[in-house]
């Protein structure tokens, strides 16, 4: 006992854990794309209710305009909008000024203008609630003082005339959650069936890995599709099925570590104590099976998210007005030469977010990684 | 190795008649049939199209039906591409994707293997991490992004390249949608040779050779049988892929190949084309699969076939 008590403080153990972290944090790549990811994330999440447009608000006067940092209408539109309207009106438009907020004109016709038909202004998306100044020559000549409204879309619009910077972020919110939840799917299925088979081994894991190969030689996406078609473009039932198809891998990752495991001492003393088979299951394999399990799914992620966007190309994806980034691609791919903006932003949005999961999926091999200390 | 061959052969007959099972009550058990038009068909129509392809039968005798033309080698007519039996559609059809898919394939390898060589020599270099930077984007970008963006560039901005069409299998017409497959395989092969390169070049076979002062080419050229096995092992996967990508290339391009019949033809309720692709391309990954086995077992001797 003295001889502990002499002994000045023990150094300090690190875990496992612990210590990948450490690892983690040294590797800029990875905490980048952390980062990235995470800021992906939020402003998904939040950046819709910023925006100022609904995702699914139609504006028929901005149909297909470019990304533009300063606001809608542009001043040298304006002129011709107030034409078009006054046409509708059947009054000829004069004496135009324009300020930052506000539009200046003089209406004239031959005959006394319908003054209801002045909701023509309110109806378009550029202008607000017009306010006469001067009613002369018997309602033949008003003055009009009219609001402008100003509306910005940093990204462009669709060709519908939708907002991209929201449809965009929205769309973020589908795929990512489309990933998270297959992904999902397939970390539960891949992990009980992987562990179950490696720890049982014998005639019972010789059966359940050959399921699995029987699984693998099945042209998988081709069911995907069938699935899709046939039962309808069903949120849940894609991301079930893209989850049904990846657990496989996950499977045979974890019964290639459950194997390993089993015959480890603290597996053989539980066994000793009396343990359920299932106890030392949750307790002890599939812990430990942990680290090259989270790599694998920081790689899944991105190929569900492909996947998800292949079937959207296919027009099997998600359904109009709610969209993906798949969708958008490939609206945006279809209307390349037109509208290039409409594939630059989702697919930038797309292959940063795929980047980062790879960047982060290599950087947590690296420091899991037994052997490369 | 012959017994090996005919045992896996044995074990895949199982397995397709899973695969046609699975495949023919899933597509029956779904909403809607080959005859429903916007405008729905007189009764009395329906009734007679239903018995000449003998839909009127029970599930389970349309099964056994299908099943025993399928022993004779016997696909059944399309019911979507009228005057059309499936092999004859699948005879257009398969060459062409096969085509596509055998040279996205040598490309990748050719292109890929040396990159990832290249980068393991270099390690932690500008080349090493130019190609890991290119071997990420490929993986990341869908080759939905890619294919137009290649069609834009040759197609009309530089007016090489024909931006789709068939046009008999042209070399011209070949060359965009062969890249765009390729190029997702190109990154992926590119990473596997690298990191399996750089395990290998750590080894002490190749450290001997070093130390015998032999020349790079030399000491790449034997690290290269030691690292082409993982390689080798992802070509299964690889042409499973392949023949994914098939389908979205097919459709961009419009090339008649056998992905777009089988898009077309689920949309359509098509049952027999359906079918007979799932088939086909069943039996394809099968035998591939068999072949990088065999292929696996000659490059690396500690495995035995048993």
């Amino acid at each position: 006992m003295s001889d502990l008590a002499a002994c000045p403080t023990p150094p300090i153990g690190r875990s496992l854990w612990q210590d990948a972290r450490i690892r983690l944090l040294r590797n800029r790549a990875a905490v980048a794309s952390l980062i990235v990811l995470a800021l992906m994330t939020l402003a998904c999440l939040v950046g819709p209710l910023l925006t100022g447009h609904p995702y699914d608000r139609v504006y028929q006067d901005y149909v297909r305009v470019p990304a533009s940092l300063s606001a809608y209408p542009k001043a040298e539109a304006l002129p011709a909008a107030v034409q078009r309207i006054a046409s509708r009106i059947r009054a000829t438009p004069s004496e135009i000024v324009v300020d930052a907020t506000r539009i200046k004109l003089v209406l004239t016709a031959q005959r006394p203008i319908d003054q209801h038909l002045l909701v023509y202004f309110d109806r378009s998306d550029q202008f607000g609630t017009p306010v006469i100044t001067a009613n002369e020559q018997e309602g033949r000549r008003l003055s009009l003082d009219v609001p402008i409204k100003r509306q910005y879309f940093l990204f462009g619009t669709d060709s519908n005339g939708r907002d991209l910077l929201t449809r965009t972020l929205i769309a973020g919110r589908v795929s990512l959650a489309i990933g998270l939840l297959a992904t999902g799917v397939a970390l539960v299925i891949g992990v009980a069936y992987g562990a179950t088979a490696g720890y049982l081994g014998g005639r019972i894991d010789m059966v359940m890995m050959r399921i699995v190969d029987v699984l693998y030689s099945l042209p998988f996406i081709f069911f995907v599709i069938l699935l899709v078609v046939f039962f309808g473009r069903n949120f849940i039932l894609m991301f079930l099925a893209v989850g049904a198809i990846e657990w496989l891998d996950m499977a045979r990752i974890v019964r290639g570590q459950a194997l390993s495991i089993r015959r480890q001492d603290y597996v053989l003393a539980a066994e000793a104590l009396g343990v359920s088979t299932g106890g030392i299951l949750r307790r002890h394999v599939i812990p430990n099976t942990l680290g090259p399990v989270i790599v694998y799914v920081t790689l899944l992620v991105p190929k569900v998210i492909l996947l998800e966007s292949f079937l959207s190309f296919l027009g099997l994806g998600v359904q109009e007005p709610m969209t993906s980034w798949g969708v958008l691609i490939s609206d945006g791919a279809r209307a390349i030469q037109a509208t290039p903006w409409m594939l630059i932003f989702p697919a930038a949005f797309l292959v940063t977010t795929l980047f980062s999961l790879n960047f982060l999926g290599d950087g947590l091999r690296d420091a899991l990684d037994p052997k490369d200390r | 190795m012959l017994t090996y061959i005919l045992r896996r052969l044995a074990a895949a007959i199982p397995t397709l008649f899973v695969i046609v099972t699975i495949s023919f009550f899933l597509m029956r058990v779904a909403p809607g049939g080959p005859f429903d038009l916007e405008q729905p068909l007189e009764a009395k129509v329906m009734e007679n199209l239903r018995r000449i392809y003998k839909l009127d039968q029970p599930l389970f005798q349309q099964y056994l039906t299908y099943l025993s033309a399928l022993l004779r080698g016997d696909f059944g007519p399309s019911f979507y591409f009228r005057d059309f039996s499936i092999a004859e559609l699948l005879a257009q059809g398969l060459p062409v994707s096969m085509r596509l898919g055998a040279c996205a394939l040598l490309l990748a390898l050719v292109i890929g293997g040396p990159l990832g060589a290249l980068a393991a020599f270099r390690q932690n270099g500008a080349a090493d991490h130019a190609v890991i930077g290119f071997a990420t984007a490929g993986i990341t970008i869908p080759n939905f992004v890619v294919a137009p963006v290649l069609q834009i560039v040759f197609g009309l901005t530089l007016a090489w390249l024909p931006v789709g069409g068939w046009n008999g299998g042209a070399f011209r017409n070949t060359v965009l949608p062969i890249v765009t497959l390729a190029l997702p395989q190109i990154a992926v092969i590119a990473r596997m040779t690298r990191a399996a390169m750089i395990e290998t070049l750590r080894a002490n076979h190749i450290r001997t050779l070093r130390a015998q002062g032999l020349s790079t080419t030399t000491i790449a050229l034997h690290a290269a049988r030691g690292a082409a096995l993982p390689v080798v092992s992802y070509l299964g996967p690889a042409a499973a892929s392949l023949l994914t990508g098939s389908v979205v290339v097919e459709t961009i391009f419009g090339i008649p190949g056998i992905g777009r019949y089988f898009v077309e033809g689920a949309l359509n309720r098509d049952y027999t084309l359906v079918m007979g692709t799932v088939v086909v391309v069943a039996i394809f990954v099968l035998l591939f699969n068999l072949v990088v086995d065999v292929l696996y077992a000659l490059l690396d001797p500690r495995v035995r076939l048993e």
